[in-house]
Order: structure tokens, then sequence, then C-alpha cells
């Protein structure tokens, strides 16, 4: 009887013992080295491995950690804000704004911006302009002549501060002073109650005398030179450190030896005081270049710019929209950097040295 | 008796020329004399727009009509003063434009911190390359990103807030952030590297060795970072007003003293006119702070530029 029990068991039995099989050879052959590989990377970090001195980088990329490498790693972790940084706020922007000014763009409610290629029209509209040429040759005209005047007034200052004499701080303090407290709406508030220039100069004449004397093209940039002279002169704040810090700099036994020579002081000026804080002029250019460009006159270009961006639409006939304010603020970049070059290449050139015989 | 006297007035004569004239070109009384006067007159010349505000500021409407009052105001009128607090809405203004400016000025000075470290500690390649970019940008004024700098801040979802300026910043590229990179860069390559290694033997990470090590002896460094980018974003008025908008800081405040002024002192009633004196009050109020801040801290602005190292050591 149990012999037969058994047979019938084994009967019914057999099919489920064969599917077993076959399920437990298939789960062992496929399924259990991907748990077992899940598992693993449960317990183990799949992105990132320290194994032996190696990296592991998707448990496929193998680094071999070196001391050198280790440094390079922490050091592009450090600079990584940066590079984001640069990435997001100054590189794209620079090339997308690049490529907006070759385009007629406006804001458009659901797309975000519509954008028309337009070629070299924004620039061609920007040399035909009634508003903006004027701006800009008023902007060429005040950097040219001011820029000088700023290096100038800056070298002679901090000559007469670096003399030997009591209460140096005090001097320093005060020509530092306009660079703290000089914002744009400040300058325009003093600017409009005729705060800027000296009334000595103003009452004199000497305007009016140069006005009605000279070509308009040198006359008007030299008035507006003369009606905002002071605050031209408040450029001369962080330039006036520089070559305080030039001058410091500058070794005293140069001076006693060449009064032993018999130097005049002239002398010390033109050949020890001006070379050695040569290197400065053109990183104090540089700085009064860029700070003077910064400051955004109301009716200006940059300021003209900000107005066709924000109120230019395709139904809008006096403001062009987002392309021409790019090319306006590229064109004025560009005779920024113009201007920054052609002083600095002025600056720095080099007399011909005088051939010696040995 | 003859011979001797007269080389005694010689000796005197010579004695009087050496305190007038000097030794040398540079230390004679005269000199001294011509100096100071030069130094002087030329400080004159250069604040004589704060000067002329602080007088200005002060004057009564009778002394602003009279020419024959320039200097001296026949009465000292604080009632400009008063006027102007009120149109400057002064005390909540100061406390959310402090605000606003601590915010992004504290980001600045950590972020320019953890930059200028990367840069100054550690060699990687292209480092170069980075560096020159680095300075580059300050070369490029953000005026002229501002077109596309509005779009990717409205892609972000982030314009007009205070956002717009922190996260540049955070990013290294806020205002004038390569000048405050290159200070930081210049001050931690003086930081001798054996002080890192022994730390990193001890088993510190290396933003442990940063905040433990380096930052605490950098505190010099971060002072004039700090001072000088709440100066500069204090002072920022354009791309303030583009980017954030409304009137956050106080210059921006002041940029509308006069329509502030109209809705505060309707037309008709007592004191509608608005005169001279009570904008210059205004203006006045509004470099007030800045000018507490820079009489405290003065020397720590006027030495920022020894610590650029531009003067090359």
């Amino acid at each position: 009887m149990t012999k037969v029990m058994t047979k019938v068991k084994g009967a019914i039995l057999a099919p489920f013992k064969k599917s077993v099989e076959v399920v437990a050879r298939f789960s062992g052959k496929h399924i259990s080295p991907i748990l077992e590989k899940l598992a693993y990377l449960l317990t183990h970090n799949f992105i990132y491995r320290n194994k032996e001195s190696n990296v592991v980088l998707f448990s496929i990329i193998k680094i071999k950690v070196t001391r050198r490498r280790r440094e390079h790693f922490y050091g592009y972790m450090f600079i990584s804000l940066w590079i984001i940084g640069f990435l997001i706020f100054t590189l794209y922007p620079m090339f997308n704004s690049l490529y907006l000014s070759f385009t007629e763009s406006y804001p458009h409610l659901t797309r975000g911006m519509s954008t028309t290629f337009v070629g070299v029209r924004n620039y061609i509209n920007i040399i035909r302009s009634q508003d903006l040429i004027p701006e800009f040759q008023k902007y060429l005209g005040k950097m040219v002549l001011s820029i000088p005047l700023i290096i100038v007034f800056s070298i002679m200052i901090s000559m007469l501060i670096n003399q030997p004499m009591k209460l140096k701080g005090i001097w320093r303090t005060i020509f530092f002073m306009p660079v703290i407290i000089s914002s744009g709406p400040v300058i325009l508030e003093l600017t409009q109650q005729d705060a800027v220039s000296l009334p000595s100069i103003s009452e004199s004449g000497a305007i009016g005398f140069i006005v009605n004397n000279l070509g308009s093209w040198i006359a008007n940039p030299l008035e507006a030179l003369f009606n905002s002279l002071l605050l031209i002169l408040w450029y001369a704040g962080v330039p006036i450190l520089i070559f305080l810090a030039g001058l410091q700099k500058i070794d005293t036994s140069i001076y006693e030896a060449a009064s032993i020579d018999g130097a005049s002081p002239w002398d010390n000026f033109w050949k020890i005081t001006l070379p050695s804080i040569k290197p400065l002029i053109s990183v104090a250019i540089i700085y009064v270049v860029v700070s003077m460009s910064l400051y955004v006159e109301p009716g200006g270009v940059l300021d003209q710019a900000k107005m066709h961006m924000l109120n230019g639409g395709s139904d809008s006939a006096l403001y062009f929209g987002y392309g021409y304010a790019a090319a306006i603020s590229w064109v004025y970049f560009i005779l920024m950097l113009a201007l920054m070059g052609i002083f600095i290449g002025v600056t720095s050139i080099r007399r011909k040295k005088v051939k010696r015989w040995n | 008796m003859e011979l001797n006297k007269s080389l005694f007035s010689i000796q005197k004569k010579q004695k009087a020329k050496k305190v007038l004239f000097g030794m040398h070109t540079t230390d004679g009384l005269i000199y001294r004399f011509v100096l100071i006067t030069l130094l002087i007159s030329f400080s004159y010349i250069y604040l004589y727009p704060v000067l002329f505000m602080l007088v200005n500021s002060l004057k009564s409407v009778d002394d602003l009509l009279n020419p024959g009052v320039r200097w001296v105001p026949t009465t000292l009128e604080f009632n400009n003063y008063q006027t102007a607090f009120k149109v400057l809405d002064m005390p909540s203004i100061v406390f959310s434009s402090t605000w606003y400016v601590l915010k992004v000025s504290l980001i600045t000075t950590i972020s320019s911190a953890l930059i200028g470290y990367g840069f100054a500690m550690y060699e990687f390649p292209f480092k170069k390359l980075f560096l020159f970019l680095m300075l580059a940008t300050f070369i490029l004024p953000p005026q002229v990103l501002m077109v596309s700098n509005m779009t990717v801040f409205r892609l972000l979802g982030i314009i007009s807030s205070s956002k717009t300026m922190t996260l540049p910043a955070l990013f290294g590229q806020g205002l004038n952030q390569s000048i405050f990179i290159l200070i930081y860069y210049q001050f931690f390559k003086t930081i001798p590297q054996v002080l890192m290694e022994s730390a990193e033997i001890d088993g510190a990470s290396q933003l442990k060795i940063f905040f433990k090590i380096a930052l605490p002896s950098a505190i010099p460094s971060i002072v004039i970072v700090f001072l000088f980018s709440f100066v500069w974003y204090w002072n920022e008025t354009f791309m303030t007003a583009l980017y954030v908008g409304g009137q956050v800081t106080l210059p921006l405040k002041l940029q509308a003293f006069v329509d502030s002024y109209s809705t505060l002192f309707q037309e008709g009633t007592i004191g509608a006119r608005l005169n001279e004196a009570i904008k210059l009050a205004g203006t006045m109020l509004t470099v007030l702070p800045l000018l507490v801040l820079y009489f405290f801290a003065q020397k720590n602005f006027t030495e920022s530029i020894d610590r650029t190292g531009i003067t090359g050591e």
C-alpha cells in the first residue's frame, strides 16, 4: 500500500520537482549573479570606490591615485565654484549676447524669446543712429582727455604724499575717500547742483573762450571735462594708492647713489622714479578705463541700451529690443578695449637704446 | 677780532640757509611749507564737492538765494535733514539695504576665499589659463553682459530677487570679484605649505584645513575683501535696479528722491517746494553710513592695494 502511495505521490510531484529544479538551475545561473551584484552595489558605493590605491568610478573607470592627481582633484574642487560660474554667468552670456546682437529679438510671453536673424543690421543701425553716435563721441572724448589727466594727477599726488613727513595717513585717507562715497545717484545729484567744477574755473570765462575759439570736435569734450573736472579727479583715488605702493617699493639707496653722482630731483624723477613705476601705469590705466566705463550716465550709451532692452517689442517703433541692446553693448565694450590698448601701447613704448661702445 | 666776527656771521648765515633750504633739496623748511601747501590745496580741490554738499545742506532758503553766502551759512537749518530723513524713510531703508548688501558681500567674501585658496594652494592642469581668464573677467564690464544675463536669470527664474546678485557672487562672478580672488590668492601663497602638510598627515580633510588653518590666518584679507565688497555693492545702482528692481538700497532711494518728496508733501501743503538744500541733505544722509564705515576702517581701505600684490614681491 505504501509503495503504491509513494508511486502516486511521485507521479503527482514529478512535474513540480522538475520545474523546481529548472527554476533552481536558472536562478543559480542567471538571477543570483544579478542579485549578488545588486547586493554588492547596495553595500558598496557604485559611483565612487577606493580599492588598493585606485579610485573606481562607476565600477568601470579605474584611476590610479597618485599624490599629483590628488592635488589636481582638490584644486579643481576648490575652483569648481568659479568654473561653473564662469561658464554660466560669463562665457555663455558672452556668446549668447554676441549671437543676439546679430538678431532681432524680443521676449515672448510663451516661447521665452523670439529671435530672427538679421545679420549686421543692428550694427548698421547703430552707425546711422542720431541718438547713439553723439553719445559714443562724448564717451570717447571724455576718456581720451581725462585718462592722461587722471594718471598724471595721481602720479603727482602720490609723489607728494610719499615725501617724508608727519601724518602721512591723513593724506591717504583724504584722497581715497571719493572711492567710498561715489555712487551713481550721488554723482548725479552733485552734478545737478553744480558742485563738481571749481567756481573759479567756471567764473573765469576760460571755458567760454575755449568753446568760442576751437572747433566743436575738441571744444565739446574740453567743456565737458572742465564742467566735471572734480568728478574726473575722483577716479584718481585708487591709482594714487597703486602708485604710492610702487613708490614705497623703490630702494632709497638708489636715490642716494644718484645724488652722490650729482643728479638733480628732475633727473631722479625721469631716470629712477618713472621707470620703476612704469608697469603700474598700465595697471592704473586698466583700472581707470574700466571704472570710468562702468559709470552709467542717464541718457548715455548704456542707459540707452537698457531702454532698448526693456521697452523693445515687435510693435515698438522707438525701441528695438534685446538684439539692438546687445549690439550697443558690444560696440561699447570694443571701444573700451581699443582705448585701453591705445593708452597702454602709448605709455609702454620704449625709447631706442643708445648704442654704447664697450 | 674783525675776522672772527665776520666768520661768525657767515656761520650764522649758513645755519639759517641750512634750516630753510636743507642739506638736500628735500628737508628744508621752505620745501616743507611748499609741500604742505600743495597738498592742502589739492585736497581742497578734491574734497570741494563734499564740502559744498555739507555746507549747502545746512543752508536755509534765504541763504541759498543770497550770493553773498558761500561757505558760512547765517543759520544752521537742521530741518533740511529732518525732512530728508523722512523722505528717504531713513531707519527702515538703512536696515533693509544693510541686510541686502551684507548678504551679498558675505557670500562674496567666502566664495572668493575658497576660489583664491584653490588657485594658491594646488597645482593642476590649465591653472595658468584659468588664472588668466579669472583676471580677464575684470575687464569685462557686467553691463556688457546685461542682455544675456537677463535671459539667464529669467531661465533660472530668479529675476527681480536678490538672488540675481547672490548667485553670481557665490560662483565667483560678482562685482569686481576678480580683485578679491586676487587678494586671497596673494595672501594664501605666503602661507607655508608645510603647515598644510602636517595637518594632512594628522588626518584633517582639505576643507577642514581650509576652515581651521587657512581662514583664521587670513583675517586681514577677509576684512579688506568684506569692506570693499560691502562698499561696492552698496554703491552699485545700475545693475541692482535692473536685476533686483525696486528701491532696495539707499542710493536707489536717493535716485527716487524727488518722487518720494512729492508724494510725501502734496502740492499746496507747507514745505511743498523741494529746494536744493533738502536734496543735498538727502545725498549727505546717503553717503553718511559709508563715511562712518570709512572713519572706523580707513586703514584697511588704504592698505588694500598693497595686498593685491600688483607691485610685485
